[in-house]
């Protein structure tokens, strides 16, 4: 069981969340001009990323809000999360996958210290 | 026998505290601070069980909870406890223990015969001998194989003790609380972290408990108690004693097992929980968790007295125990010296065999010096003793370590203490992801690569056993833990001043020869004594192929049972790489998974059972069902009224089927009251919430007026149905929407996912409010005469038409209500507040006295429905199933552009011909109800496989219509109405079935306005 980064209430819990599958799918405009195979691939095809994955997740147990979040696949480390219409958070190039971007902040305040 | 082989000067013991305890119906005594072992062995009980698949006589092998062979029965009764360590119980007063896997009693057991045929009992025995007919396993060759090979017995009745659960969470977790442990936590602890501090043992200081040690001059439990009571005065440290951390997950999630009360035994009062499972998450772990002695694998190495030296060193000094009066102590190292010079001092006549030729330690000059015998560069080849050790004997070997170089020497001894060096417990350290590593200088695995989490390991479990070394790693370990949690600069604490430990190089023979060559003879030597494994046994498993340790593992069962191979694993690796040519790391190890130790499953569950496993969701008007007979189902959490059954005055109680029958007429005829509370309910508010219905729904919700209602059906983006209900537009700005009893946490959550996500620009809220109603349905003819007389509403169908809802007062109270119905008789959903809802419940039935009401269940409100077709979501359908398949395309809107959904109608899946489609079943024989789930088919053949068509999902003797009903999805049904298809059951029997129309009764539907 991992932590998960709510952008309201900040680090829980996984059991207080829902998975809600890969994020930045959008609903196509109109279903009506597009082909099966485009509307399949809107409901069915996704990218099963090693490595730093956009999902979304909600707060189930608690403020019921889903956001988008960005996890590292190999490791289950969620680097941060985000709101619903914010731009994806940037982790570093090198991201290890093992430390989350409040650690990162940490230890750039230490820095600077 | 009276603790005669108790020591008076020795021992952490209060003996001032003297209990009485049973084993194998004999009385005894020890003390306070005893286990169960070291009270046996004070009392010169040695032998205390019988092993897995030969019945050999058994003793007590190690002093902690790596113990391999003295499992015992622990008390009796719904108390009982199979397959206890008889070294991790705590001596209580009263305990009552018996010896497992034997019979008539532990010292004349019937199938020791086992030991005669062992020839018969080799690696992969089950699998070679019950192999046919397959069809014998479960009837016949597991119950033989269950009965023979036995460990304890379960108990058969409900566990009577409590248990409780606790989350923690901490800066710094240390695993172990010996000197190493001890020291990070007093590093981190000083910082002001939060510490906790657990450690299996009902005593902090792990191998110092057993020790002599000096620590800046004064003995080593004087720093213990020093530090533990540092610790004890520090805010944010917890100390557990008797907790084992038993699982390392994912992001430093550890779950610990305390025994809160297993120490005092069975508590009177169940509030005291009798053990408390921990569920820790830690910002670091240090794993400072010791290491276990190796035993040395030689022939018949398994006679009760022959123990792991460390151990006897522990019972003489922890526990004051000399369990025997000739000790032979059989070695490849110098650790085993201290455990020779510890019974010598404590009155043993003591011969040291160790194979080395040439061992210089300062400690084996000090057995030198204390005059203690010591066979240089020789074995023990052979043990005696029927039910325990009395002798062995000894002889040279040769430099290969593969055989004998002179003749034997016997030597009586009543202990046979041996060591084969020390394995790291690295248990942890590998559940946690990290690496091993093999240290080729210290013959052990220590911990390598670290898994993600990063947890650190100090003391003995690094292979580290010097204590100095061991400290200072404890205090380095803990600050810099502390330091990476946000504690601390990383300062760490100054070693205190010990001797340093000076040891020479361990002979590493894995396999010690026997008189005879390996697998000949009787000889037996156990690398596995729990699951009595031997060491030919490795052999022959790679001499069938099973060379991979994953493949040996189950092929031999070695590491498997209750130790998991804390004192077999290495030496059957090594035993294996030395038949592969191969070095140990290549032969590989195991993956440790939790538990670390067994965990009981009581702890697990926690307070989770009974009543509050899950949480009964009851209506408002639940009381009133109790008095009125109700009989319930299980529908989610929900307790609904099922029927109502009558007992008549001979005291004769219907039975369902007469109760349902008796319901469905009654209803229709005169009036039927039904609880529809636990009917999913949501508000849904804002100036685009019909906007947001039109996407969500197939059908248009703009046009509704405020006032009326509508039946929806909801479909995923597949196309399919997955949950309908009736929505009523209460303002221009306000919906109130029911789902199915089940659904409705899904559709709140589908409603919530779409409108955060992808339609944020809608202003749409939606609120939970199913139980905030509580809901009286009455229906039938009479259910407008009812009603009046318990409200002054207008109900002429002019002013209260159909699928319309009106806000007044019910019986008093304030009440919304829906003219909806699910009987197609005429309906009133009367809703009113919760708190209300009794007491409306309770007027109505009442008033109903004078128009023949009925209370109905559910099963009742099933049958009705399906008399005039109605789908019940999760029963009709199956999520394959989409509104034209249920012949329902007129509530599918071709006005509208779009809605969650529509595309899916257009793929070639969804419009193909063949796609299975609800219709209504009659059987041949108009009595025969068909089972709910039977397959229809075309061409019914002797047997399976059969082509189906579909199945049926609905089947009721409706007594209304006069004959059995049933609704089934069918390969294009709607297209073969008044075709005939087959129904073959089970037993044979075939039942002709023609498929109709879905509404069975008022198809017409003329009786909605009674």
């Amino acid at each position: 069981m991992f932590l998960v980064k709510c952008p309201w209430c900040g680090w829980r819990d996984q059991t207080e969340f829902s998975y809600g599958g890969e994020a930045h799918i959008a609903r196509p405009l109109e279903p009506g001009q597009i082909s099966d195979q485009e509307w399949g691939d809107y409901i069915y095809t996704r990218t099963n990323t090693k490595g730093i994955h956009a999902e979304r997740w909600v707060h189930t147990q608690a403020c019921g809000r889903w956001f988008n979040a960005l996890r590292h696949t190999v490791t289950d480390v969620m680097w941060d999360s985000y709101k619903m219409g914010e731009d994806a958070p940037t982790p570093p190039k090198d991201w290890d996958g093992l430390t989350c971007c409040d650690d990162h902040k940490k230890l750039a305040e230490g820095a600077k210290k | 026998m009276s603790q005669s082989y108790r020591l008076s000067d020795k021992g952490r013991l209060d003996r001032s505290q003297k209990l009485t305890f049973t084993y194998d119906g004999q009385s005894y005594t020890g003390y306070r601070g005893d286990t169960l072992a070291s009270a046996l062995l004070a009392n010169g009980v040695k032998l205390v069980g019988r092993s897995f698949k030969y019945h050999r006589p058994r003793g007590i092998m190690s002093a902690g909870s790596e113990e391999p062979n003295a499992l015992v029965q622990l008390e009796t009764g719904p108390r009982t406890e199979p397959n206890t360590r008889a070294t991790v119980v705590d001596l209580y007063d009263g305990l009552t223990a018996a010896s497992q896997n034997c019979w008539p009693s532990v010292k004349f057991d019937v199938q020791s015969v086992n030991q005669k045929i062992a020839k018969l009992f080799p690696a992969g025995f089950y699998y070679k001998t019950f192999m046919f007919p397959a069809s014998w396993w479960t009837p016949v060759y597991e119950k033989i194989i269950r009965r023979a090979a036995g460990l304890g017995k379960s108990p058969m009745e409900r566990d009577p003790d409590s248990y409780a659960q606790k989350f923690a969470f901490c800066d710094v977790l240390v695993v172990g609380g010996g000197p190493a442990g001890i020291a990070a936590a007093l590093a981190a602890g000083r910082t002001g972290a939060r510490v906790i501090l657990a450690d299996e043992q009902q005593e902090m200081g792990g191998a110092l408990l057993s020790d002599d040690a000096l620590i800046d001059g004064q003995p080593a439990l004087d720093w213990v108690a020093k530090s533990l009571a540092e610790l004890a005065r520090l805010e944010e440290v917890t100390i557990l004693p008797r907790t084992t951390v038993s699982g390392y997950y994912d992001y430093n999630y550890l779950t610990a097992l305390e025994r809160v009360t297993d120490h005092l035994g069975p508590q009177a009062d169940d509030r005291i929980p009798r053990q408390r499972f921990w569920k820790i998450r830690a910002k670091k772990v240090v794993l400072a968790q010791g290491a276990i002695e190796r035993p040395l694998v030689f022939a018949d190495n398994d006679r009760p007295g022959i123990m792991l030296a460390a151990a006897l060193r522990t019972y003489i000094n922890r526990y004051g125990v000399l369990p025997g009066r000739q000790v032979v102590v059989f070695t490849n190292n110098d650790s085993a010296y201290k455990t020779a010079i510890d019974a010598h001092t404590a009155g043993a006549v003591v011969d040291i065999v160790d194979l080395r030729v040439d061992p210089t330690g300062p400690l084996v000059k000090q057995a030198e010096a204390l005059m203690i015998r010591i066979h240089k560069g020789s074995a023990v080849v052979a043990t005696f003793g029927k039910h325990a050790v009395t002798g062995c004997e000894i002889a040279k070997i040769s430099a290969d370590g593969k055989s004998l170089t002179s003749d034997t020497t016997f030597i009586g001894c009543d202990i046979l203490a041996n060591s084969n060096g020390w394995n790291p417990s690295v248990h942890l350290w590998s559940q946690a992801r990290g690496k091993l590593t093999w240290d080729a200088e210290k013959n052990c695995f220590i911990p390598g690569h670290a898994g993600p989490w990063l947890p650190v390991a100090a003391g003995s479990g690094t292979g580290t056993y010097d204590l100095g070394n061991c400290l200072s790693q404890g205090f380095a370990q803990g600050a810099a833990a502390a330091q990476a949690a946000g504690f601390g600069s990383g300062e760490v604490p100054k070693t205190p001043e010990t001797e340093p430990l000076v040891e020479g190089p361990e002979r590493m023979v894995w396999t010690i020869p026997g008189k005879k060559p390996l697998g000949h003879g009787k000889a037996k030597h156990f690398h596995d004594h729990q699951n009595d494994v031997v060491a030919s046994d490795i052999h022959l498993a790679a001499r069938e192929g099973y060379l991979s340790v994953e493949h040996l593992k189950r092929y031999t069962t070695t590491g498997m049972g209750t130790d998991q191979g804390k004192t077999s694993n290495v030496n059957a690796l090594a035993i294996m790489a030395e038949i592969r040519n191969a070095a140990i790391p290549e032969v590989g190890t195991t993956t440790f998974r939790p538990p670390y130790t067994p965990i009981t499953f009581g702890a697990v569950t926690g307070q989770n059972r009974n009543h509050l496993f899950i949480q009964e969701r009851t209506s408002a008007m639940h009381p009133a069902h109790v008095e009125n007979g109700a009989v319930f189902e299980d529908v989610g959490d929900w307790k609904r009224p099922w029927y109502f059954p009558k007992t008549s005055k001979s005291g004769v109680t219907e039975t369902m089927d007469e109760a349902v029958l008796r319901e469905c007429r009654q209803v229709r005829e005169t009036v039927g009251m039904l609880d529809a509370s636990t009917l999913g309910k949501i508000d849904i508010q804002g100036k685009d919430a019909a906007e947001f219905l039109n996407w969500v729904y197939t059908n248009k919700w703009d046009t509704l007026k405020p006032g009326r209602a509508r039946y929806g059906l909801m479909l995923n983006e597949h196309g399919m149905v997955f949950d309908d209900g009736v929505t009523t537009r209460l303002a221009d700005d306000h919906f109130h929407m029911t789902t199915t009893t089940g659904g409705a946490a899904r559709v709140l959550g589908w409603l919530e996912n779409w409108s955060q996500t992808e339609w944020p620009q809608m202003e749409v809220y939606m609120t939970s409010v199913t139980e905030q109603w509580a809901v009286c349905t009455i229906t039938g003819p009479n259910a407008r005469a009812l009603l009046a007389d318990v409200t002054s509403m207008p109900l002429d169908p002019e002013t209260f038409p159909f699928m319309a809802m009106q806000e007044g007062t019910v019986a008093g109270a304030p009440a919304r209500v829906y003219r909806i119905s699910f009987t197609g008789d005429l309906a009133y959903e009367i809703n009113v507040p919760a708190r209300y809802g009794l007491h409306v419940w309770r007027a109505l039935q009442d008033a109903g006295k004078s128009h023949g009401l009925c209370l109905y269940g559910t099963e009742t409100m099933h049958v009705l429905r399906a008399e005039k077709g109605f789908i019940i979501v999760g029963q009709d359908t199956d999520g394959t199933v989409t509104p034209m398949d249920l012949d329902m395309d007129w509530i599918v809107s071709k006005k509208k552009d779009d809605f969650l959904g529509r595309r899916s109608f257009y793929r070639t899946d969804t419009k193909r011909e063949g796609r299975k489609q609800l219709v209504g079943l009659l059987t041949d024989n108009p009595n025969f109800v068909l089972p709910e789930g039977a397959h229809i088919v075309e061409d019914v053949k002797p047997k399976p496989p059969m082509k189906t068509l579909g199945h049926v999902t609905s089947s009721y003797y409706s007594p209304n219509v006069g004959r059995s009903i049933a609704l089934a999805l069918v390969a294009d049904g709607i297209k073969r109405k008044g075709d005939t298809l087959s129904v073959p059951l089970m037993n044979g029997h075939v039942e002709k079935v023609t498929l109709t129309d879905t509404v069975f009764f008022d198809k017409e539907g003329a009786r909605s306005n009674g």
